[in-house]
């Protein structure tokens, strides 16, 4: 049999004819018509449960007319829908009756009031008053049912979205149906809350007032809201809603972009908003008092005109690769752009790195095949992932990808350390001890004698492989542990993308823009549009009047020379190397060695404490530009409120620095810097300034193929150009523990510290290991033990964990249980730590 | 107040091994828990979701909507009055306002002194023997006046010791030998029974012939 | 002590009559020797030695209509599992809660091995690799003989592996429910058996032939249902179908309760027996209790529609109850004299399916109860004059049009069921419910009106 593209549905609408696609559901065809039906239960992004029965409809399939709830009920050919006869509309207004005879009518105090689809329908659909005389059902006033929500089941019209959302997206059913009929309330188990990293999209999708959250409520009323679209700043670029009112953000909502986030957002996203408005932002421009040490407020233009001395003074005295710049991963592409232009076009240098140490070989990301998200969700695909645990980095890819392995046949192999959260809907999980995603990668692609390789058994390897010929592979490239070089992932994709031609990758790198900045060529030897310093030279010189002249440092490589004294000026953009940077002691030693440290930050991190010229940044919500995602999927950025003080937007602050350096960026505003991008740049050349703000799934980076007569473009890297490097295979020696060093959603980072909300839920790290070697260490009660790696030694607090395998230690980044990264030493490829349980004494 | 006892876990771990999904299970083993304590406690139904892998959450959730499980300890002696329209129709309510009377106690509620729980249920499938009554899921029937007093003398008194306890339900459990079980069948199986493609081949190939 | 004993057989239920209760009197009938004395598991060797197809062609041709309440003709239902989609499973319903309704709970306490080889039987047919008996939670001493029979019947090779020495193997799972009267209804019965809340599922798509049990093909049948099947088996369905007038073919168990002299479950020829027999006939419920006459009878469970004595001449048939605007059901009969009031009785059923709603849906959830709410305070003597006309327009909005069978804004027929005993009682007793509203109200309004 061949297969038939089905055809389009024919019906009608309110005797009008429309088309639908076989299998849509009524409801939504008829949305998609502009028929709107008055709903609760129904939402599009889960299981239909027709359980409020505010949908129904007249419907006609050829035996007469019948009610039936529209969001149950896929379209069929030549049926007759009547949204609006008389039938269906006592049949609503009935519905909307019996809903309000137990709902509080306490609209005026209710924070849904105003944007309430209860009191919304109510008006347009609505009996106007209520027949009903009896005594109201109640129950105890708001109770928290987690640290963020707060429930009120007198408010509650039981349509089951939470509940469903709990369970099937988050796949956390915590939070259910108790007791039966009239009598029926939302609740969790006693002492057993809500704590789920995404609890806040539940407030976001219920219908009526009866979840809150609390870094919400009471705040604002929604009339006097103003909201904007825009996009998160993460790696996903989630589109969110901003509402905010009287310069202050108020909220964030989770918009349903059908290529991104699907309207979910993680809780730690959702409730950054705080640190917007956080009263340790940055205000004012600072300068170290030469002999106090003191920071005190100065001008912009004194701070500008000392931060443009220092660089031009370096360049004078030692050349332009005497000066640097770490970060930029949380900017807007414009004010990435703009940067790039300065340094790269201006100054000369091409000491500039985004990612902190802990990325990976910024030219592979760039030659890669780019995966979208959609196609690692693609039906009857298969993932491989090889990062750190999905939930816990990237919050709405976690619920996607959780979504399609349920859902839509996408079968996930895992070459992770650790159990992730999703192993348990994995197809294969390969437990890859640190160090080995190479050997075991190699061990996949060719066919294995024995028994095991490296710990894995064989078989389980041909599995993989089998699977892997029949299935489109998409492969999740991220960092299994900041205490394994990078050497080992990278050699691992390089070998699958040899093996696979039509493999695609998606890069997961943790800060928010990192792979967006690559693309804009942050990174040394790279320029704009994913292109080499060696290949596009001619091409940005041409343009920028200047380009470096070779190939400069990364991170790491520019902490070394500045701790050897041979980088005089470095520039932190929203950088903070004393957290981040996986060697702690390099990172210190380098900040400390510099002669100007000038840093261009929110917040005073660690390390603008350390800086001489501090300029305050304008950061989410006071900034207007383009996020760029790790698909390579640029999305526009809205601004609702001003910055505090006299803080400025980071390519204003470029391009003054340019002006007192004696050149011009020719950029006055981000649209300008977003226009020359795309005039430049054959990557960014698809994605118009007016697109970017109309599609809500704004636009996927990819350079066209060269018109004719056009001029010769700069081409892109490819893979064929890159060589697999060489992972060092470190005998596994069975004394000691391998270290991994994995990340954790609320951590010690500067967003959540500054949240109060999500600070509170930050936990000290705890050193993870197996329980079988947990018992066998002997601990005692307190888990006390020292671990120690040829680096140096810390004291973690040690808890027994399935998820971690035997010989493997797991201990967080960022958290007050205890810093990885004093156990770690530059270009070991695995960190082997040995760990006793420390004596009570 | 307790998690299941060993000899409990074995039973639960038994049912549960004859559904093709463990949470089918969970009626059968909340009826265990109950049976244990005489009431589904916390505690129960947090071992119960480890049980049958799930949370304590969607437990609670299955729990809380029937009406047999009890989530606090109920007298030793659980007394349900019919009061469906049969019951009703000979004399239910009469029974009821009596035997809260005789027992001192509102529906729902437990004597201190004594060791009886009273509710009014729905009807029970005895409407020929109406008005009549549960103890702990015992029939008796029909009842008048006198006949409840008896009752409730003889609850009062202890001198029903043949009833099991609150939350016993069958006496006798399903205990097949494990070498005739033919097994769960589970979803996964994508195939028909094996008897069953026999008998479609001898079919096909009786037509064929 | 009043522990009850079960009626002697009266002389109209002669043994050679009977099929599905005919052990009911026999001290051992519900013994595996019991059962084997009097042909038991002859049935399924009979069946086994005949190919599946054969075994639904016969139960088609005796037209046995299910037993549970919708009456679905069983042979029909089993032809509608998808070819193709495995494994499929067998459900017994033994769930039975509606009011009035005992006649399962008898099946399963007195003739327990009877039921087990309709289950035999059934899988065989359908091809179901694994039967769940779902037994209703209150009911412990049909579970115990139910556990005992299968205990026998697994240790003498009738139920397990190579069953009777064949290859055919089913498992049969007892499963007691905990009480939810919803939990009857075929799809929540299926998510109850998953572990869930009893909620029902929507039909369509949720049909559970198509897709029940873990998404599978499912068969659920009534256990009164399941228990014809050995007796079609040995005797063939043209002798089922002489037993009553078919399509109503065979026999059916009723219970008579209520304000009769003899109330009891019995056995009788489906379609034949009329109510006027069935309720006044000494053979069956001798007549009424006392004095009064009758005054109203639901015909098939508290679910159904009332009839009154004009209707008492009908056959207890199902085309033909159907008809006159009601339902058989459950096969229960409940009889209520002139002594009875009406509103009592109707706020009685009401409150009955206000507490046993699943809360799913909203017209249900809050529409019962709400019903409940008036009927209570009307019989508190606080209700008004437009109280009535409310009522009546609270039912039509859980089921427009207020007729049989029931248009639903509902996804089950629960909610809709409340609405039957309120649209007979006010459209035949209005007075009734008028005589409890005080006058003073009215008068009271009506004097404010005037001012
Ligand atoms: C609210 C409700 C309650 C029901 N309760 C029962 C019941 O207790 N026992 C039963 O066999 N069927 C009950 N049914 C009918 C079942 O849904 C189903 O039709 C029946 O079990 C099918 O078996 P049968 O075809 O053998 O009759 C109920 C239906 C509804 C709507
Ligand atoms: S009609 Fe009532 S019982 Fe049936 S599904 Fe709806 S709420 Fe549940
Ligand atoms: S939206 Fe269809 S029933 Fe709720």
């Amino acid at each position: 049999m061949t297969v038939v593209e089905s055809p389009a549905v024919r019906l009608t609408v309110d005797g009008r004819a429309i088309t639908a696609a076989p299998g849509q559901l009524l409801i939504a065809a008829c949305e998609q018509a502009g028929v709107y039906i008055p709903h609760f239960c129904y939402h599009p992004r889960m299981r239909s449960v027709g359980m409020c029965r505010m949908c129904l409809v007249e419907v006609d399939t050829g035996r007469g007319p019948a009610l039936q709830p529209s969001c149950m009920l896929p379209v069929s050919e030549g049926m007759v829908v009547e949204t609006a006869s008389d039938a269906a509309a006592r049949a609503q207004d009935g519905v909307l009756e019996f809903l309000l005879l137990n709902h509080p009518l306490d609209c005026p105090v209710c924070d849904k009031g105003g944007e309430c689809p209860l009191q919304d329908q109510t008006m347009a659909y609505g009996p106007g008053e209520s027949r009903f005389t009896e005594e109201k059902r109640h129950f105890a006033k708001p109770i928290p049912i987690s640290d963020l929500i707060l429930l009120d089941r007198e408010r509650c019209i039981l349509c089951d979205r939470c509940t469903r959302f709990a369970d099937e997206v988050a796949g956390e059913p915590l939070i259910g149906f108790q007791d039966r009929g009239s009598h029926t309330q939302v609740n969790t188990f006693p002492e057993a809350p809500f704590d789920s990293y995404f609890s806040g999209n539940t407030v976001q999708i219920c219908p009526v007032g009866a979840l809150t959250a609390r870094p919400y409520r009471f705040k604002a009323r929604p009339w006097d809201i103003s909201e904007t679209i825009s996009t998160y700043p993460n790696a996903m670029g989630d589109r969110v809603s901003v509402h905010a009112s009287r310069n202050q953000i108020l909220r964030l909502q989770g918009v349903d972009s059908e290529a991104v986030n699907h309207g979910w957002l993680s809780d730690r996203d959702r409730f950054s908003f705080e640190a917007v408005h956080s009263p340790n932002r940055l205000r004012e421009p600072m300068l170290r008092d030469e002999s106090s040490g003191e920071m005190q407020a100065v001008s912009w233009s004194s701070a500008l005109s000392l931060a443009a001395a220092a660089i031009r003074e370096a360049v004078d005295a030692h050349g332009a690769s005497s000066v640097a710049i770490l970060g930029g991963a949380g900017l807007c592409a414009e004010d990435q752009y703009a940067w790039v232009k300065l340094v790269k076009g201006i100054v000369g240098t091409d000491n500039v790195d985004a990612r902190m140490g802990d990325g990976l070989w910024a030219d592979l990301l760039c030659a890669l095949p780019r995966a979208s998200v959609a196609d690692a969700c693609h039906p009857g695909g298969a993932v491989l992932l090889i990062s750190g645990d999905l939930r816990e980095e990237f919050g709405t890819l976690y619920l996607r990808l959780r979504h399609a392995l349920l859902n839509d046949d996408v079968a996930l192999v895992e070459l992770t350390p650790l159990e992730t959260s999703l192993s348990s809907l994995a197809s294969v999980s390969l437990r890859a001890r640190p160090g080995d995603t190479a050997l075991l990668t190699e061990a996949m692609l060719s066919p294995q004698r024995g028994e095991s390789v490296a710990g894995v058994p064989t078989k389980a390897l041909a599995a993989v492989a089998s699977m892997l010929k029949r299935r489109p592979l998409t492969v999740l490239l991220g960092r299994t542990s900041l205490a394994e070089s990078p050497a080992a992932v990278e050699r691992a994709a390089i070998l699958l993308a040899r093996k696979f031609p039509q493999a695609r990758f998606l890069p997961l790198l943790r800060r928010g823009g990192t792979v967006g900045a690559l693309d804009v060529g942050m990174a040394p030897g790279l320029l704009p549009g994913r292109v080499t310093l060696a290949s596009a030279s001619d091409w940005y010189r041409s343009a920028w009047g200047a380009a470096p002249e070779a190939r400069g440092l990364g991170t790491e490589e520019v902490l070394q020379a500045a701790a050897a004294g041979k980088i005089k000026t470095l520039v932190l953009l929203g950088a903070d190397p004393v957290v981040d940077f996986p060697y702690s002691r390099l990172a210190s030693e380098g900040l400390s060695a510099v002669s100007t440290l000038i840093s261009v930050d929110l917040f005073n991190t660690a390390s603008v404490r350390r800086a001489d010229i501090v300029l305050p940044a304008a950061g989410f919500g006071e900034r207007e530009g383009t996020h760029v995602n790790v698909e390579g999927r640029a999305t526009a950025v809205t601004a609702q409120v001003t910055p505090p003080g006299v803080a400025r937007r980071d390519w204003q602050i470029a391009a003054e620095l340019a002006r007192l350096l004696g050149g011009d960026l020719g950029i006055s505003s981000p649209r300008d810097a977003w226009e020359e991008l795309a005039r430049l740049s054959p990557l960014h050349s698809g994605a118009s300034w007016e697109a970017l703000r109309t599609d809500l799934d704004g636009v996927l980076l990819q350079a066209p193929p060269p018109a004719d007569g056009e001029p010769l473009r700069p081409e892109a890297l490819r893979l064929a150009d890159l060589e697999p490097p060489e992972a060092a295979v470190v005998p596994f020696d069975g004394y000691s523990f391998r270290l991994v060093a994995d990340r954790t959603v609320y951590d010690g980072g500067t967003v959540v510290g500054n949240c109060p909300s999500l600070a509170a839920k930050a936990r000290p790290g705890r050193l993870r290991l197996n329980v079988a070697d947990y018992e066998r260490l002997g601990v005692g009660g307190d888990g006390a033990v020292v671990v120690t790696s040829s680096a140096g030694s810390l004291v973690a607090t040690a808890k027994p964990d399935d998820r971690v395998p035997p010989a493997v230690a797991a201990l967080a980044q960022n958290t007050a249980g205890g810093d990885p990264r004093l156990l770690l030493s530059p270009g070991d490829a695995v960190c082997e730590v040995r760990i006793e349980a420390a004596s009570l004494t | 107040m307790a998690r299941l006892s060993e000899a409990n876990v074995r039973l639960a771990l038994e049912i549960i091994g004859r559904y093709p999904r463990p949470r089918s299970a969970l009626i059968p083993v909340l009826h265990i828990a109950q049976a244990q304590d005489g009431y589904v406690s916390s505690d129960a139904m947090r071992h119960v979701a480890e049980l049958v892998g799930t949370t304590p959450s969607e437990v609670l959730s299955t729990c809380s909507f029937y009406e047999m499980f009890k989530r606090s300890r109920p007298g030793a002696y659980q007394l349900n009055i019919c009061r469906g329209i049969s019951c009703f129709l000979r004399g239910a309510d009469d029974l009821i306002e009596r035997a809260t009377e005789r027992l001192g106690i509102p529906l729902g509620g437990t004597a201190p002194h004594c060791p009886v729980s009273l509710e009014a249920v729905e009807c029970v499938a005895a409407c020929t023997e109406a008005p009549c009554a549960q103890v702990n899921y015992r029939y008796f029937g029909p009842l008048g006046a006198s006949e409840l007093d008896e009752l409730i003398d003889g609850l009062e008194a202890g001198r029903l010791a043949e009833l099991p306890p609150h939350g016993v339900l069958s006496t006798v459990l399903q205990s097949p030998s494990p070498d005739r079980l033919a097994g769960p069948s589970m979803p996964e199986d994508s195939g028909p029974p094996a008897w069953w493609e026999r008998r479609q081949e001898r079919e096909t190939g009786k037509e064929a012939g | 002590m009043a522990r009850f004993e079960r009626r002697k057989p009266t002389p109209a239920e002669g043994l050679e009559d009977l099929i599905v209760t005919s052990r009911r009197h026999s001290p051992d009938g519900h013994t595996l020797e019991g059962y084997l004395r009097s042909g038991g598991y002859e049935a399924i060797r009979l069946a086994l030695g005949r190919s599946p197809a054969d075994v639904i062609a016969e139960v088609k041709a005796a037209s046995l209509l299910g037993r549970g309440g919708a009456g679905f003709p069983a042979g029909v239902k089993w032809g509608f599992c998808p070819p193709g989609v495995w494994p499929r499973y067998l459900v017994v319903n033994g769930d039975e809660s509606e009011p009035g309704t005992y006649k399962d709970r008898l099946l399963m306490e007195t003739d327990p091995h009877q039921l087990l080889e309709g289950c035999l039987i059934a899988a065989y047919a359908v091809g179901a690799s694994q039967c769940f008996l779902y037994v209703r939670g209150e009911m412990a001493l049909a579970q115990e003989r139910l556990a005992t029979a299968l205990n026998e019947a697994y240790a003498a090779g009738f139920v397990g592996r190579d069953i009777c020495g064949s290859d055919f193997c089913l498992d049969i799972v007892l499963h007691p429910g905990a009480g939810a009267y919803i939990v009857g209804e075929e799809t929540a019965l299926i998510e109850s058996l998953e572990g869930k809340r009893g909620m029902p599922r929507l039909k369509p798509p949720y049909f559970p032939a198509a897709i029940g049990l873990y998404g599978l093909p499912t068969i659920v049948n009534n256990v009164e249902t399941l228990s014809n099947l050995p007796f079609i088996v040995t005797h063939g369905a043209e002798a089922f179908a002489a037993r009553g007038a078919p399509p109503s073919a065979g026999t059916r168990v009723f219970a008579v309760s209520g304000h009769v002299r003899n109330p009891g479950v019995f056995e009788v020829p489906f379609g034949v027996t009329t109510f006027r027999e069935i309720i006044y006939d000494d053979r069956y419920a001798g007549g009424m209790m006392g004095e009064a006459p009758l005054k109203a009878f639901i015909p098939g469970g508290a679910s159904a529609p009332w009839f009154f004595p004009e209707h008492l001449d009908l056959p207890l048939d199902k085309a033909k109850v159907d008809a006159a605007g009601s339902m058989l059901g459950s096969g229960a009969i409940v009889v209520m004299d002139e002594t009875t009031d009406i509103p009592r009785a109707c706020h009685n059923l009401v409150r009955f399916f206000a507490r046993e709603s699943c809360g799913k849906c909203t017209p249900c959830r809050e529409g019962t109860t709400w019903l409940e709410q008036v009927l209570e305070r009307i019989l508190a003597g606080r209700g008004s004059r437009s109280d009535l006309d409310m009522l009546a327009d609270i039912c039509e909005n859980i089921s427009p049009g207020l007729r049989w069978p029931p248009r639903m804004t509902t996804i089950c027929p629960l909610g809709p069921s409340a609405v039957s005993p309120i649209s007979s009682a006010l459209e035949r007793f209005r007075s009734e419910f008028e005589a409890r509203i005080p006058v003073r109200k009215t008068l009271a309004v009506k004097a404010a009106a005037l001012r």
